[in-house]
């Protein structure tokens, strides 16, 4: 269709082995989780839960072993992924690392940088947040303001950077940044480069913002004269918009763009026996579950083969979103009953109900998404 | 088969098709004219009994293969019952039973026709712990209600041969093959009025330009490309399950697969409608008759309810706890 293909792939040979393995270790480790800590997911952050994942060999899976990596296949990584997500492990201390960060210094970094970044990723500490959004640029990124000037030895920065998840819990930033003033806003994507930023340097300040789930989930940041020196660029100085796009595939492609809020329906699938509508209901929720996988699973074989399936993952996202923040969390909802619910599947629905807003909106918006599908589609 | 020999097939029956089924073909059947000329051609290239291994004079194709050629069947509206025909003849092979020459009817539990069952020259029944093949009893003639297509009335005759019911086909093999084949030509169909529905758009014209160009309408399309896309994996899913554990075995997926392409069949066709507008809700354009064959198939076999209450049962029974492992579990054989 349209020049999009979803070849169907299997999971790898290694997977049973693996999964039993981390079957064993979620169970262990979740033992205390609270419908909270599940329903947050990929949000959570847990550095000690991330060091035991890191110790076990799941961060960086698929990374040379020069730096530490485990040189295996992305579909085994996928397994990780997916395993962690089905229980909703608190992975958001190592996330955006092995997801986005860890790749892209490996891709473009140089070699001091993947010395100095890449094996601590691995073990778990260094954990990365994701700087693009500025109070005047969302869906609109490339019109970002927040500045990098020369100046001997590096760079000056100054502006803000807004809604970054947990940075005020991480180690560093990669941070999209203006490199050349563009008056002109038809070529507002030149002049961008890519920057790993110390989020303790000075002159930089996070400012936690709560969110409505009453976490502080995202920050503010501030920069006021924060230097950064020549040796944190990523990449070229001035091609930071394709770097920063091809970096959003990845940000796209993983099981995350579906599965976030799958714990609740394993949470509630007990309590639902006694509910006549719950068969069908259920039904068409588990025909899309698995359905998704597929196209989720697609996804990964093309990244495995060194693809960027950038449309493919915009698209699984858009339909992968509809699933996990309105048809989930709206089926279950109207098969439970408060009479027979147990607290903490009712907690789990109200915290997904809210959280779940995020799922078409951060990693690009619904419409946004929605625009790319069009374009392939030959409509723009 | 290979994939190479499968995209080589896949191309032939495409083009075939693309010469052959044009409007006047399609709005001729629903005048009861059957496509003599196309249906020959089709049994000339061993379409009928691709699903009969080579040792009985088949082609030896698996349900995977099956499925893809059935979603380019559905590409072009299937205007003849090719699908039913070839699954028919895979079923009476798998038990062991040397399928007849011509059009074979399957008989589906609970359906209340056949698509042109009149032209049937066997009736297959597979269900229970039997596959049998008989002879028809007298057609009763009639016609879908939303598709207008010959849909009749044809019982089972005097049996011609019976053979127990194969574990790789279960009890409900008539019912899964129907499901897999309307969920397979859904998907077919999904991907022509997605086309259809996108070359209006960038063809159309109001306020001067073309109505592609209007957000309102890309987010539309967007959202069906989505639909189709998700339809087209979850029938080739089904397939590749019915290929490697059987009918029987492959129960979820074809149950998935008639959901979600159910799911997207009613989705999609009203988007297309929206786009094409008043051009649409014509007899003379075309759309109408691909989508209402999505209306049709979408109900044919088993409605998206009826199979997601199976799925659903069984999942209930299972319990949240074996929900993921379950899900899984079933491409990984030892896993669980
Ligand atoms: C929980 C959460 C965590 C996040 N974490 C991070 C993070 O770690 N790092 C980071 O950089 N960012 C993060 N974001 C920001 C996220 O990327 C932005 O919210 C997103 O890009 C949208 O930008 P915006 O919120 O400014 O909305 P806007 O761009 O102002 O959009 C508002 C509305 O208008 C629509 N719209 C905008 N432009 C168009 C258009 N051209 N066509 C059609 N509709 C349009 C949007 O779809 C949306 O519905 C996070 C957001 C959330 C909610």
């Amino acid at each position: 269709m349209a020049g999009l293909r979803f070849d169907l792939r299997d999971t790898p040979p290694e997977a049973p082995a693996l999964r039993a393995e981390l079957r064993a270790f979620l169970a262990e480790a979740g033992r205390e989780w609270t419908p909270m800590v599940r329903a947050y997911s990929w949000m959570g952050f847990d550095r000690e839960f991330t060091r035991e994942v890191g110790r076990r060999g799941w961060i960086g899976m698929t990374w040379p072993a020069a730096h530490g990596g485990g040189e295996r296949t992305a579909m085994e990584r996928y397994v990780v992924l997916e395993e962690m997500l089905a229980v909703g492990a608190p992975v958001a201390a190592h996330w955006i690392g092995d997801r986005q960060s860890g790749p892209l210094i490996l891709r473009l970094g140089t070699e001091e940088q993947r010395r100095e970044f890449i094996p601590r990723i691995i073990r778990g500490e260094c954990a990365f947040a994701i700087g693009l959004s500025e109070p005047d640029s969302g869906s609109d990124l490339a019109s970002l303001r927040t500045r990098a000037e020369r100046v001997p030895g590096g760079w000056r920065i100054n502006g803000r950077k807004v809604w970054t998840t947990n940075a005020h819990r991480c180690d560093f930033m990669i941070a999209l940044l203006r490199t050349e003033a563009q008056p002109d806003p038809k070529l507002k994507h030149q002049g961008l480069s890519q920057f790993l930023v110390d989020l303790r340097s000075s002159g930089l300040t996070i400012r936690p913002i709560l969110d409505l789930v009453g976490e502080e989930g995202f920050n503010e940041i501030t920069f006021d004269d924060v230097f950064v020196p020549d040796s944190m660029v990523v990449g070229e100085v001035g091609q930071g918009w394709k770097q920063a796009t091809a970096e959003l595939a990845f940000e796209r492609a993983g099981p995350e763009r579906y599965l976030s809020s799958l714990p609740l329906l394993t949470a509630a699938l007990d309590d639902l026996r006694a509910e006549p509508a719950a068969a069908e209901a259920v039904g068409r929720l588990l025909a899309r579950a698995g359905t998704l996988r597929q196209m989720s699973l697609a996804v990964a074989g093309m990244l495995q083969e060194g693809k960027a399936p950038e449309r493919e993952a915009a698209l699984v996202k858009d339909v992968g979103n509809d699933w996990e923040q309105i048809t989930l969390p709206e089926t279950i909802r109207d098969l439970l009953d408060p009479a027979r619910t147990p607290p903490q599947v009712t907690e789990m629905l109200g915290i997904i109900t809210m959280v779940a807003r995020s799922y078409s909106l951060r990693g690009g918006t619904r419409e946004i998404l929605r625009g790319i599908i069009a374009r392939q589609l030959g409509l723009r | 088969m290979s994939d190479e020999l499968r995209t080589i097939l896949l191309e032939q029956v495409d083009r075939l098709l693309a010469d052959t089924v044009t409007p006047a073909l399609l709005r001729g059947l629903e005048q009861g004219i059957w496509p003599g000329a196309l249906w020959a051609e089709m049994e000339g290239l061993g379409l009928t009994l691709a699903l009969v291994p080579d040792a009985m004079g088949g082609a030896g194709l698996g349900w995977d293969d099956a499925a893809a050629l059935w979603q380019v069947l559905g590409r072009h509206a299937a205007p003849v019952p090719l699908a039913e025909s070839m699954a028919a003849a895979g079923i009476l092979a798998a038990a062991g039973i040397t399928p007849p020459a011509g059009l074979l009817g399957l008989v589906v539990p609970g359906e209340a026709g056949l698509p042109w069952g009149r032209r049937a020259g066997h009736l297959v029944a597979a269900g229970g712990d039997s596959v049998t093949l008989h002879h028809p009893a007298a057609a009763q003639e009639g016609r879908g209600a939303v598709s207008r297509l010959p849909f009749d009335r044809r019982t089972p005759g005097p049996q011609v041969a019976a053979a127990p019911m194969p574990a790789t086909l279960g009890p409900d093999a008539a019912s899964l093959a129907g499901a897999l084949i309307h969920a397979a030509q859904m998907a077919g169909a999904l991907e022509a009025v997605l086309d259809m529905s996108v070359d209006y758009a960038t063809t159309r014209r109001q306020f001067g330009r073309t109505i592609g160009g209007f957000q309102a309408v890309q987010q539309l399309l967007a959202q069906a490309a989505g639909e189709v896309a998700a339809a087209g994996v979850a029938a080739a899913q089904a397939g590749r399950s019915a290929a490697r554990r059987g009918l029987a075995g492959a129960e979820f997926e074809i149950a998935s697969a008639k959901v979600v392409c159910g799911e997207a069949a009613g989705k999609v066709a009203a988007i297309a409608h929206q786009v094409h507008a008043a051009m649409g809700f014509t007899d003379e354009h075309a759309l109408h008759l691909h989508t209402r064959r999505l209306w049709t198939w979408r109900d044919a076999c088993g409605a998206e309810r009826v199979w997601a209450r199976r799925i659903g049962t069984a999942a209930l029974a299972r319990g949240g706890a074996m929900l993921w492992p379950d899900l899984t579990a079933r491409d990984e054989g030892a896993a669980a």
